[in-house]
């Protein structure tokens, strides 16, 4: 029994594998994206409510809704409103990156505001501009304790991809689904991906790790 | 020299006790202070003599801190705080508005109550500032680091482990560090904001010592809760209660014949 489900685990793995790009594509991309954008908003979150209220926004939305119909509505529903059609490796980048923005926005923010105030005032006691205060000294002890955070969610958005099956991505899932259809083999099958993701996953957790070790030692906090 | 005065209440005296005229530096004039609609300083008028300590005293709440960071403008961060009235360094207005606020900093640096180091190694805590502001050679700048440390009093203890993350030092270390990266910048006044509050007494001692060494090349401002160091390293005290300037003049006078009641009763401990 147990070497039968091996095998079929191992003959599904090349045509499962062609998923793989696609899971790390996007979500390097999306992520990549979400952590511009994420940046942007977390710092809004920091400004005057004129900054404050449409960031405050967005993470509320964002986060408030589920991924599944983010992902449904600007794939079908938006090419609607807009008269065409939007592709759904776009769609898919687009939706990890704006949903992942959301929580990263709040973890940048949120690690800003753990910075010290007396940070900033002696920055700026020495002359500094507040924008170098905030490149300088405020940002890298804020990235720091962003780290833990961020990896939480990258280990989030690479999972939230299997979510895209629905839109038609050959990413893992969808992949797998279209194997089972032919051959049957659910549980093989979906092991073999479960077991895909954990190792994507723990992969990242271990660079993760190492590079908050690398960033304690060089920076003595 | 046209801010060179010697006002009758305002002598100075050397190492012999004579008498010998002061430059005034910075000047106040009808200064007030308001956190939003509250009130926090009102009618303060003073003057700082260059190249002397000049001590801000008073119970907790008097507005001591609030007039120490109207002095460079830091209060600026904070919306709803305003200052009005005049404050000239030399012979310019520093709360007007034409004041770029980054040089002035520059001029009038600041150590606070609790060291801030930042967190790098010692060498770049004190490097920080010039690479950010001046572009001068590499052994120019090792050499006003070194420069700044030994002003300091820091160089001998940290001259081996220069490499070595500034939060990894002593309270009182980081904040001689403190003290040694604003003077690397080079300013000419130096507000210090309770600096030995969060320290032990023998690292109190070695601040209040090099608060007296530095007094010779740099004007100095303290605010400080403890009387005894007031009056210990401080040429001119001025007390301060409820918001105002009580009394103002040369520290010994202050602390053996002061001239108003209130000030007598803070200085005997009767409260504060």
């Amino acid at each position: 029994m147990a070497a039968d489900v091996l095998q079929a685990a191992w003959g599904a793995l090349p045509y499962v594998l062609h998923g793989l790009p696609y899971t790390l594509g996007i979500s390097m991309a999306g992520l990549g994206g979400g952590f511009l954008l994420g940046v942007l908003l977390g710092l809004a979150g920091l400004g005057t409510w004129l900054w404050r209220a449409p960031a405050l926004l967005y993470v509320e939305f964002f986060r408030g809704t589920p991924l599944l119909v983010q992902a449904l509505f600007l794939f079908y529903g938006l090419p609607q409103f807009i008269g065409r059609p939007i592709g759904p490796l776009t769609a898919s980048v687009l939706v990890i990156a704006m949903n992942a923005a959301a929580y990263i926005a709040e973890i940048v923010r949120g690690a800003m505001i753990s910075i010290s105030p007396g940070q900033r005032e002696a920055g700026l006691a020495l002359g500094l501009s507040l924008v170098q205060v905030y490149l300088w000294v405020i940002w890298p002890q804020a990235f720091r304790r962003m780290i833990p955070g961020l990896g939480n969610q990258a280990i989030t958005s690479i999972k939230d991809t299997s979510i895209l099956s629905v839109i038609g991505v050959g990413e893992l899932v969808r992949q797998g689904q279209v194997y089972i259809a032919t051959t049957f083999q659910a549980f093989e099958v979906y092991a073999l991906i479960a077991l895909l993701y954990l190792a994507i996953t723990l992969g990242f957790s271990a660079l993760l790790r190492h590079t908050e070790l690398r960033l304690q030692r060089r920076g003595g906090l | 020299m046209q801010n060179t005065i010697v006002p009758s209440f305002f002598p100075s005296r050397d190492g012999n006790g004579q008498l010998e005229p002061v430059t005034m530096k910075m000047r106040i004039k009808d200064l007030a202070f308001y956190y939003g609609g509250q009130r926090a300083l009102g009618d303060v008028n003073l003057d700082i003599a260059e190249h002397r300590v000049t001590a801000f005293i008073g119970p907790s709440g008097c507005g001591k801190s609030t007039l120490l960071r109207v002095l460079n403008r830091i209060y600026e961060l904070y919306p709803g705080h305003r200052a009005e009235g005049e404050v000239l360094l030399d012979h310019t207005d520093i709360l007007s508005p034409a004041i770029n606020v980054d040089q002035l900093r520059r001029r009038i640096g600041m150590v606070f109550q609790k060291p801030t180091p930042f967190p790098m190694s010692i060498e770049d805590n004190v490097a920080f500032g010039i690479r950010l502001n001046e572009s001068i050679a590499k052994s120019e700048l090792e050499d006003r680091v070194k420069w700044a440390l030994e002003k300091a009093a820091l160089w001998d203890e940290v001259k081996k482990k220069r490499k070595q993350a500034g939060t990894s030092l002593s309270g009182g270390q980081q904040q001689r560090l403190c003290i040694a990266r604003t003077i690397a910048v080079r300013p000419e006044v130096i507000l210090l904001d309770e600096p030995t509050s969060a320290l032990d007494p023998k690292s109190t001692a070695k601040i209040e010592e090099l608060i007296t060494e530095l007094k010779k090349d740099y004007t100095i401002i303290i605010v400080t809760h403890n009387m005894q160091q007031a009056a210990r390293i401080s040429d001119f005290t001025a007390f301060m209660y409820l918001g105002a300037m009580v009394e103002f003049g040369e520290t010994e006078r202050m602390f053996t014949k002061p001239s108003k009641l209130e000030t007598e009763n803070y200085i005997t401990g009767r409260f504060g």
